[in-house]
């Protein structure tokens, strides 16, 4: 999924990154999901956003899939570790990030108890997401 | 190429919301995800900040008329209102938030209340400093279109 592929977008080939992939934002903060949605459409242009976990996980139902998501830890309804449980439980094998306002040393246990594969603290930079996908490249 | 008067009084004015201590380098940040597709991005956070935290102010306003003092959701509402000033980069508005904060973990009422007034102060100065920067930024951008260099 992140090998070396068809360069698709002027802005994925200034990034670097040719494969396209899809992103799901998971986060109650409207100024959150709209920074990080600036940030990660500098890598792709396949961005959704919705507001909690169980939006996340209703979308998953509906048979919606993406190569990753970027979680908040703290929200209503449900939360980043109760929907990530729940995602890995129904099957779903996505990268699942978490982000976290939090100490994330004290969490991280949690988040990777849970099912996720990363974690990272609020906000997301360039940097941060590129560390990811290079990450994501080499593993794959 | 020498900068307009007003390029560069956008410039100061943009310098000394560093240099007071209103914001950080996370601004910074969101100041490189603007560009052509996206050239109001900044002012647009910075909109839906204020909208979004207004309600904030509300809520914390009527818990602080309570009594007992539920320091637990007042710390539940103020981490909400720090992680979105954080997002954005209003760094003496964080600080006031992080003190809240250690008020509200100790239990101490009357901290929170006089950290509360701060706050709101340093919230009210940042967003009439941002509101005045944007307005001649975006005269800046007007006359710089109006009269392309030649």
């Amino acid at each position: 999924m992140f090998g070396k592929g068809a360069s698709s977008s002027k802005s994925m080939e200034i990034i670097g990154y040719e494969k396209k992939f899809s992103v799901l934002i998971v986060d109650d903060d409207p100024i959150i999901r709209k920074i990080h949605s600036a940030l990660l459409s500098k890598f792709t242009k396949e961005i959704q956003e919705v507001k909690n976990g169980k939006e996340a996980v209703d979308l998953y139902r509906s048979g919606a899939s993406f190569d990753i998501i970027f979680i908040d830890k703290e929200m209503p309804i449900m939360n980043g570790l109760e929907a990530t449980k729940e995602l890995r439980a129904m099957g779903v094998n996505s990268t699942i990030v978490g982000v976290t306002s939090c100490d994330l040393s004290s969490e991280r246990n949690d988040f990777i108890a849970a099912g996720q594969n990363q974690c990272y603290e609020k906000p997301l930079t360039i940097e941060k997401i590129k560390s990811l996908l290079s990450e994501l490249n080499k593993n794959n | 190429m020498e900068r307009s008067p007003l390029l560069r009084q956008v410039a100061h004015q943009r310098q000394t919301l560093f240099d007071e201590g209103l914001l950080d380098e996370q601004f910074v940040r969101l100041e490189e995800l603007q560009d052509r597709t996206n050239p109001n991005f900044v002012e647009e956070i910075v909109t839906t900040y204020y909208q979004d935290t207004s309600r904030l102010i509300l809520n914390i306003e009527q818990e602080l008329e309570r009594r007992p003092l539920d320091f637990g959701r007042l710390d539940g509402y103020m981490y909400q209102f720090n992680g979105s000033s954080t997002s954005f980069g209003a760094k003496k508005v964080k600080a006031e938030c992080s003190l809240f904060r250690e008020y509200c973990r100790a239990g101490n009422g009357e901290g929170c209340m006089r950290t509360f007034q701060q706050l709101k102060r340093e919230y009210a100065t940042l967003k009439r400093k941002l509101e005045a920067y944007f307005q001649l930024a975006r005269q800046a951008r007007l006359t710089q279109t109006a009269s392309p260099p030649g």
